[in-house]
């Protein structure tokens, strides 16, 4: 009943508030009420998740604090809004966030249609499964008949649907809304498998009563692309969203770093890193911003690299590898047009 | 000027001032404004939808939802449209209802009655069960069956079974499949002739009961009918129904029909918490029936079950049925609550179409529909109810 409730006001506030976010110009309106409202997930270790004093940390949440700190030069000047999987678009679309960063997939239809637009991947991902190591399973081919716990209203739902269409599979979707009802169904024996992206069954897995008589089955089943979303037609918080994200996969190529960066300011020769971080040229006036935005944002997070360790790589508990989401010069896709 | 004295006519007002113009002025300036309203509502939602480029319109419905449902009435796969996931969504919400409304009705009559019990300890059986149930939040109580439902049966692999025919698990419970052969049509015919059958029955016993005295068991040869005649079809057809027994799989039982926990778990909630209403409604129904009544009934021979059943019950009715109606709305809109536990009612269902699709507002406007329409069709048919059981007067 509270969640249609809250549909139904954002339904609404669709309606009202629609036409006066959209038009105004997003990166006005932050700079005037002085923080950035990023909506993020209601919990998800590693990309964002909120401590017991309600400090959110993860991957998608430094991303929105580098946005912040581009702008302000303050990485907390950022509130999050905790959505869930069925809210985001909407709150969205209402402008009751100016940025949605929650481990989202880059699809055509949510690119085209429903008057948003994808600034980037912070991530790329693929969906798998996992199972209990008690069921002897150690291939998605061999799910025929199970029963599938998943989120609502996710591309998740959707591959999985493909998937066992494809491979002429029979299975019992079970969806939930919350992810930790999901979870938790899938503690209590509601179905056999868990699925979302990869990186989700690692973080989910850590909430489980025995996380090691989990296993992760090694069958990615789609692309997940996932990236900070905004409103469409909306051009220059877009740039300042994409060119955040540029900045922090350049700062990492080019070796700048959140304990160096004011060392590179007074000191590097290199004339692609004092462009990127202000010291040459006049890139900040073309964004709206000020001239050392980026260093701004590298100051705040750290660069890609960094964000990325911090959050989900090999030293958290999540232990998850760079693969493609390495540099392109290093083995992986992440790639960013240069400043200049 | 001589006025006409001794006639009724009033005396002339100016037209403003005269009490009917003016209601009705006041009233269309009313319904003008409503309008406007809400055609500036409707307008603007418009306006900004196709400003911020969100596509609208229900032409959304027809295209492939891509996704399933773990619990179908009609046939529905991951391509059919969102259209039909839809409509699983509204039979899926129908069908917990009915099944709610008619158990809670029998469960709150009985609790209802109890706790007028002249024994202390039956009595307070019910106070203590109204009281706790009406009293715990329905969300709470619905999360509390889940798990309840989830952590008492046993895994699929190790299901509780009656017989190798009825499988009881955490996955729900899967009875056999019946498939019907040929001929199974004199099945079914047996069925309708045994229901027209026992109707006639009924009439002709009452009839001959008001003219004779004399009675007839009734129930006993109605259970005969109900159960030879479809056997009568069964053994002219020769036999056509066979059985699909449900099998241990690697996950699951393959074969059979199944009900998922999640529909026990919310049926059981739904149910349960709005008899606790529902029996204190009977109970005040009861205790408005002026207590001579009872004493005449037991004056005039009749047992205290009988005194009940034909005297004080019906004039009860006339109290209980009202607020009944507004318990059966309250059970049909709290089924939505279904989206905690993932049973895809028509919220749950459309929530994931909205969210597939993007289209908010259409979606939010079929839910709208749908709960005004179930609605409506309870208020209009406990009305023909009520009216039908009003005391007639002569």
């Amino acid at each position: 009943m509270k969640r249609t409730l809250l549909s139904l006001a954002l339904g609404a506030a669709v309606s009202v508030a629609g036409i006066s976010a959209a038009s105004a110009g997003t990166l006005d309106d932050v700079k005037s009420k002085g923080f950035i409202q990023c909506g993020v997930s209601q919990g998800l270790i590693g990309f964002s998740n909120p401590d017991d004093k309600n400090n959110w940390t993860g991957l998608d949440v430094d991303f929105c604090r580098a946005v912040a700190a581009a702008v302000f030069g303050d990485g907390e000047k950022v509130k999050f809004t905790p959505l869930s999987a069925k809210e985001r678009f909407t709150a969205l679309q209402s402008g009751e966030i100016d940025i949605l960063s929650r481990n989202t997939t880059w699809t055509m239809g949510r690119d085209t249609s429903l008057g948003l637009v994808f600034a980037g991947v912070t991530y790329y991902d693929g969906q798998g499964f996992m199972v209990k190591k008690a069921l002897g399973v150690d291939s998605a081919l061999k799910l025929d008949g199970a029963s599938v716990c998943t989120q609502t209203g996710t591309t998740t739902e959707l591959n999985l649907a493909d998937y066992f269409r494809a491979n002429n599979m029979k299975y019992e979707v079970v969806a939930f809304e919350k992810s930790d009802e999901v979870i938790g169904a899938y503690d209590a024996g509601r179905c056999d498998v868990f699925t979302t992206d990869q990186s989700g069954l690692y973080a989910e897995r850590l909430k489980l009563k025995n996380p090691d008589e989990n296993v992760v089955l090694p069958e990615i089943i789609s692309k997940e692309p996932l990236g900070p979303v905004v409103r469409q037609g909306d051009d220059a918080w877009f740039n300042v969203v994409k060119w955040t994200y540029f900045a922090l996969l350049n700062a990492e190529e080019l070796g700048v770093n959140k304990g160096n960066v004011d060392d590179m300011i007074a000191n590097s020769t290199n004339p692609e890193v004092r462009r990127l971080l202000g010291v040459e040229g006049d890139f900040g006036k073309g964004i709206g911003l000020e001239n050392d935005w980026a260093a701004k944002a590298i100051k705040a997070t750290g660069n890609y690299g960094e964000i990325f360790e911090a959050n989900v790589g090999p030293n958290t508990p999540l232990k998850i590898a760079r693969g493609i989401n390495a540099l392109w010069n290093k083995g992986g896709i992440q790639y960013a047009p240069p400043v200049r | 000027m001589s006025v006409v004295t001794g006639g009724d006519a009033p005396p002339k007002v100016a037209y403003f001032n005269d009490p009917k113009v003016r209601s009705w002025a006041v009233q269309i300036a009313l319904v003008v404004v409503v309008a406007y309203f809400a055609w500036q509502i409707f307008n603007n939602t418009v306006e900004n939808l196709r400003e911020a480029n969100i596509a609208s319109g229900y032409g959304f419905l027809d295209t492939t939802a891509g996704f399933d449902l773990s619990f179908t009435l009609i046939p529905y796969t991951e391509s059919s449209t969102y259209g039909r996931a839809v409509m699983v969504g509204i039979l899926n919400t129908l069908l917990v209802a009915v099944c709610g409304i008619i158990a809670t009705t029998i469960i709150g009559f009985i609790i209802g009655v109890m706790r007028l019990s002249k024994n202390w300890l039956v009595a307070k059986v019910a106070e203590v069960y109204i009281e706790i149930m009406r009293n715990v939040p329905l969300l709470i109580q619905i999360l509390i069956w889940y798990k309840v439902v989830l952590a008492a049966l046993p895994s699929p692999r190790n299901a509780l079974s009656v017989g190798g025919t009825v499988f009881l698990s955490n996955r729900g419970v899967t009875i056999p499949k019946f498939i019907w052969g040929e001929g199974s049509w004199m099945i079914v015919v047996g069925l309708v002739l045994a229901i027209a059958g026992i109707w006639w029955l009924y009439r002709w016993a009452r009839a001959r009961q008001a003219a004779t005295g004399e009675q007839f068991p009734v129930f006993l040869t109605s259970l005969g009918m109900l159960i030879g005649l479809p056997l009568l079809g069964y053994l002219l057809a020769g036999g056509p129904l066979s059985f699909e027994f449900p099998e241990q799989g690697n996950f699951n039982l393959r074969g059979g029909v199944g009900l998922v926990p999640e529909f026990a778990a919310l049926f059981a909630a739904l149910t349960i918490y709005t008899a606790a209403f529902i029996g204190e409604i009977v109970r005040a129904g009861i205790l408005a029936v002026n207590k001579g009544q009872t004493e005449a009934s037991y004056a005039l021979g009749l047992r205290p079950g009988p005194a009940l059943r034909l005297v004080v019950i019906p004039q009860a009715m006339r109290v209980i049925i009202p607020p009944l109606a507004s318990q059966y709305l309250n059970l049909t809109k709290n089924s939505s609550l279904a989206v905690a536990i993932g049973y895809p009612d028509l919220v749950a269902a459309g929530g994931t179409v909205l969210n597939q699709s993007g289209q908010a507002v259409e979606i939010i406007s079929i839910w709208m529909a749908v709960y005004l329409t179930f609605s409506l069709v309870t208020s209009l048919f406990m009305n023909w109810f009520n009216s039908r059981m009003r005391l007639v007067e002569r």
